[in-house]
């Protein structure tokens, strides 16, 4: 599955981009809309499909389990902090949850983002993501692997 | 300054007639464009389907009084106030932009049609529209351009990067601030530089009225289609399948806050 933007829908207000826990959603060069620049990469977290505040954004399920005619829609209320979701089999069958954004005070557990400084230009070009390596727990640098011990005609 | 009119001192160089001519050529270039953008992209016949598709799934039957009534508040609250930009710096510039531009564009053709020659008495009320036009354009545009803008705000591109998607907000800035340039000049006895600057105007205008293909000038045929079709889908019940507003929220505590999108 993979996010997609419905581009009538979406108004550019860079909500999705900000989220993306992947960073593989970004704004279009053409007509300045959102749009997902490697569905590949999704891993379908729906964090673009809750936070956008226009519901632009949509999932689309492959076919071998999520056949045509199904829909998995979600609703995010934040004055009320509610998450609705509507599940839409391709019988007709619905169902329909309300559940808490979140059951933890808001700001306790989850980082303040705009009280973090802004990143440098180092920062903002760099391959890593938002507080790697130490959010991983690791020690040191993220792990890599030699290109010598690839096999060649197999890894490249 | 802003009471005179920049299209009387014009009539001197240019036949009226001319400049009607061009005005006309400018509305018929932006149908032209609209028409095989919508040709093009298949946008319209993928919106009627929708529209038909939402129709099926609707719940409740919508008599033509309601719908109305739903397009009426769409055109009065979403469209006239641009409220899918929800509240914030973004929708106070797309508001001053719009604005500007439909007086900018209305005040230019009842001067060009109704007060073209230097003999004309033109209202200053009118000439005072068109000036107040073009700066409310500067301001709602600029302000967008150089720090509201999504790839600025929210992607950290630096100002100064220019893509396709600027043409429109480009093309239209450089005819408002070209043409209160030409105005300017035009009154301070600058002639060279009004020439420069008509020409730039000129030209402006031909970028963002013959551009309709390729910039994003349709948005503002296709974005009230769309808010009345979210509208009328929300009322029917069919709501493009999107779950109804939570009924029983109290259980849940205080909202949250959304903070901006500029986390890079």
């Amino acid at each position: 599955m993979s996010t997609f933007v419905y581009m009538t829908r979406c108004d550019g207000c860079g909500h999705c981009v900000d989220i993306c826990p992947s960073d593989i959603m970004h704004i279009d060069e053409t007509i300045r809309r959102a749009v997902n620049i490697e569905p590949n990469f999704c891993w379908e977290c729906y964090s673009c499909v809750k936070a956008c505040p226009n519901h632009a954004i949509d999932v689309r399920g492959y076919a071998d389990f999520a056949p045509m005619g199904h829909s998995v829609r979600v609703r995010r209320e934040e004055e009320k902090g509610t998450i609705s979701w509507k599940i839409k089999f391709r019988n007709g069958n619905e169902k329909n949850f309300v559940s808490p954004i979140t059951t933890k005070p808001w700001g306790k557990f989850i980082p303040k983002l705009a009280e973090e400084a802004s990143p440098d230009q180092g920062e903002i070009n760099s391959q890593r993501l938002y507080t790697e390596p130490n959010g991983l727990n690791i020690d040191g640098d993220l792990p890599t692997i030699s290109k010598d011990t690839f096999k060649k005609g197999v890894y490249y | 300054m802003i009471t005179n009119n920049p299209f009387s001192g014009l009539s001197e160089i240019i036949s009226p007639i001319a400049m009607q001519g061009f005005a006309i050529a400018m509305i018929a270039l932006v149908a032209i464009g609209t028409l095989i953008d919508i040709i093009h992209k298949k946008n319209v016949k993928y919106f009627f389907d929708n529209a038909k598709k939402a129709k099926k799934s609707a719940k409740i039957h919508l008599s033509t009084r309601q719908r109305t009534s739903v397009i009426l508040k769409t055109v009065a609250h979403d469209i006239a106030t641009t409220a899918e930009l929800g509240r914030g710096k973004r929708r106070v510039a797309h508001v001053l932009g719009m604005y500007g531009t439909i007086i900018f564009w209305v005040t230019s053709v009842l001067l060009i049609f109704s007060f073209p020659t230097a003999g004309s008495s033109t209202p200053s009320s009118l000439t005072i529209m068109w000036h107040v036009g073009a700066i409310m354009t500067c301001l709602g545009g600029f302000w967008f351009w150089l720090f509201l803008r999504v790839d600025v705000l929210a992607e950290a591109h630096p100002w100064y990067r220019i893509i396709k998607a600027d043409l429109f907000v480009l093309a239209l800035l450089a005819c408002a601030t070209f043409g209160l340039a030409w105005s300017y000049t035009q009154f301070s006895g600058v002639i060279e530089l009004s020439y420069l600057f008509l020409v730039l105007y000129i030209t402006s205008n031909l970028v963002l009225f013959g551009g309709v293909y390729w910039s994003k000038f349709a948005h503002m045929f296709y974005k009230p289609g769309a808010a009345i079709q979210k509208n009328l889908a929300e009322a029917d019940g069919s709501r493009d399948n999107l779950p109804p507003l939570a009924d029983a929220p109290k259980q849940f505590g205080l909202g949250i806050k959304r903070e901006q999108p500029k986390h890079y």
